[in-house]
């Protein structure tokens, strides 16, 4: 169990480097001058200058990166060129809101792809397996701004039932909290909604084929206890794959939608870092996230070899 | 079927035999027309997409103004008929370049066993890295034109492809017919052109039409965060940038691009299943 821990624990180290080589090259490897292209066209020279400084563009390239590295390894990832606030501290105060959005938008998804992908594989063909399949297709095709807007439209517009934008922690109370993230929550959960009901159904018909299920069946357990406790905790790692590698689309969700239900999160923190072109910040938020996807694979997978010993001894 | 006929049927025949679903030929038949939308734009256009007309703001839909006009007096249908061109360009570029670039890399990666470590850690670290933000920072970096905009869509799309073609690469070279062609001394290069490049390209066919949607959603999504395309070339993201702050007004000026735009991905995606199902008939009905 440890060496697998720690084999895979190893494995996370290269994928991180070239992370963080990504991120390095594409400010020094984009075209031009990158202390022109943070500044923009009117900057004086004075103002290119201190740039450069700041960003220590003016050192060898295997000088800049081994800094860069180091610093951040004490916990420093640079200071924002437009309020000088060290770019950790920005990000930090801009958490809250991102965190509460991707959770509802989980917990709206596995309650409603897991049952969704359960019936479409246990009605295979039938009525309700093409039903869950369109609105997967549909999920996937419609973006996640436009699906924002028609709820807008429809529940704050027209039925009044939810406030048309904003936020509120959950400190200021449960209702306003829910009441304002259940329509953004509801808008990015969408595909995962169509990404995880489709997986489920897969893995579904893989499993209700198992010799298992048969048994269960036959010795008399109820339907749903077949399908929920023997098939869908069997199905599961698959499942919890696509949750991993769906990060990345979250991410990328969160920011679409932030900005369509103007919440203070990270996401509008990078559009607006990326209106002003604070490059030290955009970098930051980029390597934290790919950091966070990381982990949560590797979480994963750690849970894969906690639960299936047959995973551990590979 | 008889079991006489040994021959395998033509393509034409297995289409009869076979017909397509209808909501495969209906994709085809809206993918149709937004492509003609694109091509044609000049002709089935009323206006200049960017004239403006203060005498004529935020106007209803009406005989002249299909969709109405924008906050600026510009009629909304001409926009959105030009906002095609801007979708599908990106989607192809997008399309094509993460192919030439991703298959290469996943032959060699395939092939050879020492470089696929390095190559497809660096595939995992450009993965993890959420596309819509590498492409913000692209954009961010240098000015944002057609080609800058397809660059930053393209690079997130990579590592698909390299992972696709290097598990089809690593499937078929334990194949018998090309083990007996690297016995035969055929040269690397050659086994990877003649033996392995031909089983990537069904899957990667389908692939390309999933990348060109999923590109088309994120140039929407860029534009849509004003980090896109400039706003002096309409794209059915700015478009919609620019009506939200009127949604309460008139909602129209965010739904129609949204519906085009929507329509457009779903049928793409809808011809890439079905191409999916034909291409691979064991994936049908699956996932």
């Amino acid at each position: 169990m440890l060496t697998y821990f720690l084999r895979r624990l190893l494995m996370a180290i290269p994928v991180m480097f070239f992370v963080a080589v990504f991120v390095f090259l594409l400010l020094r490897l984009t075209p031009g001058d990158p202390a022109q292209a943070i500044a923009g066209d009117q900057a004086s020279l004075d103002q290119l200058e201190q740039i450069r400084e700041t960003l220590g563009l003016n050192e060898p390239l295997s000088v800049q990166f081994l800094t860069w590295i180091g610093n951040m390894a004490q916990g420093d990832f640079g200071r924002s060129l437009i309020s000088d606030r060290p770019v950790l501290e920005m990000i930090g105060q801009r958490l809250g809101p991102t965190v509460a959005l991707a959770l509802v938008a989980m917990g709206l998804t596995l309650i409603i792809a897991l049952p969704m992908g359960v019936l479409a594989a246990w009605r295979h063909g039938g009525m309700t397996d093409r039903l869950v399949m369109a609105v997967s297709v549909i999920g996937f095709s419609v973006p996640i701004f436009v699906i924002g807007y028609i709820l807008i439209g429809i529940f704050a517009v027209n039925l009044r039932w939810f406030p048309v934008q904003g936020y509120k922690a959950l400190a200021d109370g449960l209702w306003p909290f829910v009441h304002r993230i259940f329509l953004p929550g509801l808008a990015l959960a969408s595909i995962y909604i169509a990404l995880i009901s489709r997986m489920t159904r897969a893995s579904m018909l893989e499993v209700l084929r198992e010799d298992y299920v048969r048994t269960a069946r036959a010795k008399g357990l109820p339907e749903s206890l077949v399908l929920f406790r023997h098939a869908l905790r069997n199905a599961a790692i698959p499942i919890l794959t696509v949750v991993g590698t769906g990060f990345a689309m979250m991410i990328s969700g969160v920011v679409v939608t932030e900005t369509v239900f103007n919440i203070p999160g990270l996401g509008r923190l990078v559009v607006d870092a990326v209106l002003a072109r604070d490059y030290p910040l955009i970098q930051a938020i980029i390597l934290l996230t790919a950091g966070t996807y990381v982990l949560i694979n590797l979480l994963i997978d750690l849970s894969y070899a906690l639960t299936d010993p047959r995973i551990r001894y590979q | 079927m008889s079991l006489t006929t040994s021959a395998p049927a033509s393509p034409r025949k297995r289409l009869l035999e076979n017909p397509p679903h209808w909501t495969t030929v209906l994709a085809l038949i809206v993918l149709l027309a937004i492509i003609a939308m694109a091509l044609f734009a000049p002709q089935l256009a009323h206006f200049e997409p960017t004239k403006l007309n203060a005498m004529m703001r935020l106007k209803p839909a009406d005989e002249t103004y299909w969709m109405g006009t924008d906050s600026f007096g510009r009629d909304l249908y001409s926009r959105v008929v030009y906002g095609a061109r801007v979708s599908l360009l990106v989607g192809a570029g997008v399309a094509v370049g993460a192919i030439v670039i991703g298959l290469p890399l996943g032959l060699l990666a395939g092939w050879f066993r020492g470089l696929d470590a390095v190559l497809m850690r660096a595939m995992d670290g450009l993965m993890a890295i959420p596309g819509i933000l590498l492409a913000i920072a692209i954009v961010a970096l240098t000015k944002a034109g057609l080609t800058t905009v397809i660059i930053a869509i393209m690079l997130p799309e990579i590592p698909q492809v390299v992972r696709l073609v290097r598990a089809r690469v690593l499937a078929t070279r334990s194949e018998t017919f090309v083990e007996a062609a690297v016995l035969l001394g055929t040269r690397p290069m050659r086994i990877i052109w003649r033996h392995l490049l031909p089983s990537t390209i069904a899957p990667l066919i389908v692939q390309g039409t999933y990348i060109y949607a999923s590109a088309i959603l994120t140039e929407a999504a860029l534009s849509f965060l004003g980090v896109g395309i400039g706003t002096e070339t309409p794209t059915w993201g700015n478009i919609m940038a620019e009506g939200r702050l009127y949604f309460a007004m008139n909602p129209w000026l965010v739904y129609w691009p949204a519906i085009v735009l929507s329509l457009c991905i779903l049928s793409i995606n809808l011809l890439g299943d079905a191409l999916r199902d034909r291409l691979d008939p064991k994936m049908k009905g699956r996932s």
